[in-house]
């Protein structure tokens, strides 16, 4: 869908409120919105919210064979989906240009930092590698989507658990979770992106633009860093020039919002990690919020079924005898030709003997193969007279009982040399 | 004639919550046991030209799971729900407009397309898209000794000889789409009918229930 276009004076109202340093939902203009991190029922499920922008990311592991040039490492893939659900504007398949720099700014944001330890991630060099790969989905878009996406990303990446992996000398055993716990991927540090919009050629600068904002902004700067003050990764679009001045004072806003958000991060796993020691549920189901109006839940219940049999019965003794079927719905006419398993050959070709033999393996059900014999029998017998090549003989339903009956006795090869002794008639 | 041994059957605890999403013009998320699905609608909105229908509007559902590229099976699973969908909504009342239903996998423990269902209908109604009845999805698995279970978890489907899954509507019960993989005879399906139509029941109280504490004016 189009995008609807942002009219004149909600553009300027917005612009003028920033002038005089206010933001639409009252926010300071260093401020952060609400931050809520949940987790699903699997490791490596995390659910963000930032104010109303809610991102879910999903990690999961696989093994695959490296890469050439870097034999002894995993790999890393990162997928950021921008779903439809999340704005009218995203569409499911098109590669936009908002897809695109959110995909590179994670990728660079995650690996080329060397967040991860990709050497732990190898199990045989030169043959078998961890693949590890974080899918993120976009869910509703008010803003800011990449510093949601990256927190989410980050934390699905602390909170995934890979099988267990033992090796004694050739052989390589990947345990599963009932048998061994599941172990932590080995993260150094964990590098958080803060965005700035900046309107008015860098005069005026906001933290965590939300969507109205950034659609008035002129230019956007990102800095990934991690709590150590280690800048990972800095970006700057829209082409605004800033001042070295403004770059410096950005990344100093930006140490301290990191810490912040890296504190509630741990203290987010810290709190699941309890929860599922001491047994509780936990998933999306359980975050459910139960006080709202709009939320409601009903306990286990179970169904009364006394009389569903009687009904079933009923049913069945009411139901019309379905029609006679036809085993091949399309009629033949001349200069057509009907190609695959258990369908009447019509090509002017001869009969492969072993389209035959899988032909019968393939009629497990005694009931179905009885029925086909019967269709076969009341089916019209289509001759193609045009045929170049040998007689066409379309097995009599005798002959195919026959030879239906010698399956039983476990001789295929007998079989399909009855059927060459009809070919070769 | 097989016999359901067992006079009961259960169903998981389910929950709803809607509107949580700020952009979509409606939506839910559906949660059977442990298995979530998050559910969005936009419309009626512009179309496509070359998606117009002259004298209806056009349903569009996306539906994604957690990971990996949408496959063939999310396709599948697409139609049935767009089926559906079809037959419930009054798309002759916005010719030349388009509905988007996009469907999130939030966590799948088994009865994936009947939480689909569900969460479609609960988001098309937090959309107030109109609608001639509503509908909900019941799964039932048929396990190798021929005992009949009602929302069947992961485990439970896996070791399942036939899963089946109906969607049903609210004003005469009937089965409106039926999604069938594995084996059954004609009695056992019959049975597996009128087990989810008794099931449906309970879905369409929930579904009364959770809108009439929405409306409420004191909780």
């Amino acid at each position: 869908m189009k995008e609807t276009p942002l009219s004149n004076c909600e553009r300027d109202f917005l612009l003028k409120a920033i002038q005089e340093k206010k933001r639409l939902d009252g926010r300071q203009t260093y401020d952060y919105r609400k931050l809520k991190i949940m987790f699903g029922t699997d490791f490596g499920c995390c659910f963000v919210e930032l104010g109303k922008t809610r991102v879910m990311a999903q990690v999961s592991c696989e093994l695959v064979a490296p890469k050439d040039n870097r034999p002894n490492e995993g790999i890393m893939f990162f997928n950021v989906e921008l779903s439809p659900m999340a704005s009218p504007t995203f569409e499911q398949g098109r590669q936009s240009e908002l897809s695109v720099k959110l995909n590179r700014q994670l990728e660079r944001c995650l690996r080329n930092s060397k967040c991860i330890d990709t050497e732990s991630l190898c199990v045989v060099s030169g043959e078998k590698v961890w693949q590890i790969r974080v899918d993120v989905h976009l869910l509703n878009h008010d803003g800011n989507l990449m510093d949601a996406a990256s927190i989410a990303a980050v934390t699905a990446l602390c909170h995934f658990r890979r099988p267990d992996v033992g090796i004694q000398g050739d052989e390589v055993t990947v345990y599963s979770t009932e048998e061994r716990d599941p172990i932590p991927l080995s993260i150094y540090h964990m590098p958080i992106s803060v965005s700035f919009a900046f309107f008015q050629q860098g005069t005026y600068l906001l933290v965590d633009p939300s969507e109205r904002e950034e659609r008035v902004m002129d230019g956007l700067l990102m800095i990934a860093m991690n709590k150590h003050r280690e800048i990972c990764s800095i970006q700057s679009s829209g082409g605004i020039m800033l001042l070295k001045e403004q770059v410096m004072r950005c990344s100093k806003i930006a140490s301290v919002k990191v810490s912040e958000i890296t504190e509630l991060i741990t203290k987010a796993l810290e709190n699941d990690k309890t929860a599922r020691k001491s047994g509780g549920r936990c998933g999306f189901a359980e975050s459910m919020p139960q006080e709202r109006i709009t939320a409601m839940k009903k306990e286990e219940t179970s169904v009364e079924m006394t009389d569903v049999t009687e009904k079933a019965g009923d049913m069945v003794l009411q139901a019309e005898v379905p029609p006679q079927t036809s085993q091949s719905p399309v009629v033949p006419l001349p200069g057509m030709g009907q190609v695959g398993q258990g369908l009447q050959n019509s090509w002017g070709m001869e009969e492969d003997e072993q389209d035959e033999e899988e032909n019968f393996n393939s009629d497990e059900d005694k009931e179905t193969v009885m029925e086909v014999v019967k269709n076969q029998g009341q089916g019209d017998v289509v001759e193609i007279s045009d045929s170049e090549e040998d007689e066409v003989v379309i097995l009599e339903p005798e002959a195919v009982d026959k030879v239906k009956k010698k399956k039983s006795s476990n001789s295929h090869l007998k079989g399909s040399a009855a059927a060459q002794k009809l070919h070769n008639k | 004639m097989e016999d359901c041994s067992a006079n009961t059957v259960s169903l998981r605890e389910f929950g709803c919550e809607q509107n949580l999403l700020s952009r979509p013009d409606g939506s839910a998320s559906f949660v059977q046991g442990d298995t979530s699905v998050l559910a969005a609608v936009y419309g009626p909105a512009e179309v496509k030209v070359s998606k117009e229908i002259y004298d209806r509007a056009t349903l569009e559902v996306i539906i994604q799971s957690k990971v990996g590229l949408p496959s063939v099976k999310e396709r599948a699973q697409e139609q049935c729900v767009r089926e559906s969908c079809e037959a419930a909504l009054l798309l002759s009342l916005h010719p030349r407009s388009s509905l988007t239903l996009v469907l999130q996998e939030l966590h799948n423990d088994g009865s994936l397309l009947s939480c689909y269902l569900n969460a479609a209908c609960m988001a098309m109604m937090d959309a107030s898209l109109p609608m001639s009845c509503l509908f909900c999805g019941v799964t039932c698995a048929i396990q190798a000794d021929g005992k009949i279970v009602t929302d069947p978890t992961a485990a439970q489907e896996a070791e399942s000889r036939a899963l089946m899954t109906f969607a049903i509507d609210s004003k005469e019960r009937q089965v409106m789409m039926t999604s069938t993989k594995g084996s059954f005879s004609m009695q056992e399906m019959q049975q597996c009918i009128a087990v989810s139509q008794t099931t449906s029941e309970k879905i369409f109280s929930f579904h009364r229930e959770s809108l009439r504490r929405r409306y409420s004016k004191s909780v």
